[in-house]
């Protein structure tokens, strides 16, 4: 089983390595919301005494960093049905359960990986953490967001035939799950309605509990993070699995 | 004994029926070909034989086992090579393969032995460490052949394995697949629309169309009933000359919106 599992994972792994010019691409959005905002929006942040920008923005754009790796790898089993290797681990003698969760692992793995580059140039760019001694916690907890994140975009994928699906999903979901979560702007003092979306936003926990880990300020509490990340995260599992289990080519 | 039993089964998409109540046995050792012309619903019975598809009803038993209750026996008893290509680009070939061994349990020592003798087999040892992505067809063809050998299957699936293959290839792999079936004794299931390919391998024949069995026997029974000389001119005879591309297409297309927007597949 753990073989399984391990073997997935791997493929993922070994995926993500050798394309490297996706790993240079996707680090350019990140990149650009980092510098145009932390840059551009610094002194009035400054000025309205909330402190550094760049230091409050860099765990939300670690946040953006994993929450578009994490669905994009777990959409990329359209990618699988279209291009026929998906049928090869659906005919094979194992459970579908393990295939997803190895997937799953793999591609919550790589989201990782990619929101540490993200963060170490946010770091190059200014970024001061404020105890790197947390900095094993911040990559589990990074770990577990990404988790979700690609939990839920295996469930998405799961429904879908073809990637023409995949720009409303990118536009209707992700996006405003970003822009939603308290990644770019502090959560306080803001309409209630906005306040009450983020509060069932799921990012919005991640994004939380990162800068707790980095800069020991959070919104919500760590605990709270926690619980709420790692329910959502099961939930997504287990969804994930059924609709993965029905996938009939 | 028969090896793939096959009773009464039927797929239905909606109101299309793809696959009407159609009956047939294959024999353990022999090489079986499965006609048809586009859209006759031969895909779709090989997606129900290999626990891709689950029938609207009738009975399945492959060495045995239903795929709709014992999925796992099932897929250990058979391999496949599909229509269009499921290998992984962006991996190598000995690593497509690996991921093979394992995913079918094969222990590390077994695996790597039988990786060898395969690659070797299809002549692409010397290309074990090259990614697939730069791989032509043909050598894409020979390397998925030997993943559908590599777990030992007592029957093996090909959905037109020939398709774009030069006919160098296409003998050397017939021979292949002729002295392995005479051999290990394994089932040989395919599906062509080379005519010649046919009646030169196959020892039984059944021709599908509209979802339904139309006739089965063996080349000469084919050409005799219908008084024709060939099997192609059979063929001719027994499914018409309309051609059914685009109506298939049509309903491809139908199929695959309906599955898009109601999330059901």
């Amino acid at each position: 089983m753990f073989k399984i599992i391990y073997i997935m994972w791997l493929r993922q792994l070994k995926r993500y390595m050798r394309s490297r010019s996706r790993i240079i691409g996707s680090l350019a959005q990140p990149l650009l919301f980092l510098v145009a905002l932390g840059y551009g929006f610094g002194p009035v942040f400054q000025k309205a005494g909330e402190g550094n920008y760049i230091n409050f923005l860099a765990p939300g754009i670690v946040g953006m960093t994993i929450i578009f790796t994490a669905v994009f790898s777990g959409i990329e089993i359209i990618w699988d049905r279209q291009f026929g290797f998906l049928k090869e681990t659906l005919v094979a003698p194992v459970s579908r359960l393990n295939i997803m969760v190895g997937r799953t692992a793999g591609g919550a793995t790589t989201a990782t990986i990619q929101g540490i580059i993200v963060l170490f140039i946010a770091v190059a760019f200014g970024f001061r953490p404020t105890n790197w001694l947390l900095f094993p916690a911040l990559f589990l907890v990074m770990f577990l967001t990404a988790l979700l994140f690609t939990a839920l975009g295996t469930m998405i994928a799961s429904l879908l035939e073809d990637m023409q699906g995949f720009q409303l999903i990118m536009n209707f979901l992700v996006m405003p799950l970003f822009f939603l979560s308290g990644a770019i702007f502090p959560l306080q003092g803001l309409p209630n309605s906005v306040t009450t979306i983020a509060r069932f936003d799921p990012l919005s926990y991640g994004v939380d509990s990162f800068r707790f880990l980095l800069t020991n300020v959070t919104h919500f509490g760590l605990a709270v993070d926690l619980i709420v990340l790692t329910a959502i995260t099961l939930l997504f599992l287990a969804l994930g699995s059924y609709l993965f289990s029905k996938i009939q080519i | 004994m028969d090896i793939i039993e096959v009773k009464n089964l039927t797929k239905k998409f909606g109101d299309l029926m793809a696959v009407d109540s159609v009956s047939f046995n294959v024999a353990k050792g022999e090489i079986f070909a499965f006609l048809g012309p586009n859209g006759a619903g031969k895909s779709t019975t090989i997606k129900m034989l290999t626990t891709l598809l689950k029938p609207s009803s009738g009975k399945i038993l492959l060495d045995g086992f239903n795929p709709s209750t014992n999925p796992d026996q099932v897929r250990h008893s058979f391999g496949i090579v599909f229509q269009d290509p499921s290998l992984d680009d962006e991996l190598t070939a000995f690593e497509n393969m690996e991921f093979h061994g394992v995913l079918y349990g094969l222990a590390k020592k077994v695996r790597r032995e039988r990786i060898e003798q395969l690659l070797s087999f299809v002549e692409l040892w010397d290309r074990r460490k090259h990614l697939v992505k730069n791989f032509s067809g043909g050598m894409k063809r020979r390397l998925e052949i030997a993943r559908g050998l590599l777990h030992q299957p007592k029957v093996l699936f090909l959905d037109e394995p020939t398709l774009g293959l030069d006919p160098q290839t296409r003998n050397h792999m017939w021979a292949y697949l002729q002295d392995l079936n005479k051999k290990e004794g394994t089932t040989i299931f395919f599906t062509t629309h080379y005519m010649e390919e046919a009646d030169r391998n196959a020892q039984r024949i059944a021709i599908i169309d509209y979802g339904k069995i139309i006739v089965s026997g063996t080349s000469q029974e084919l050409k005799s009933q219908t008084n024709t000389t060939s099997l192609e001119e059979a063929f001719l005879a027994l499914t018409g000359k309309v051609i059914r591309e685009e109506e298939v297409g049509a309903i491809d297309r139908l199929r695959q919106r309906r599955r898009l927007w109601s999330g059901r597949r």
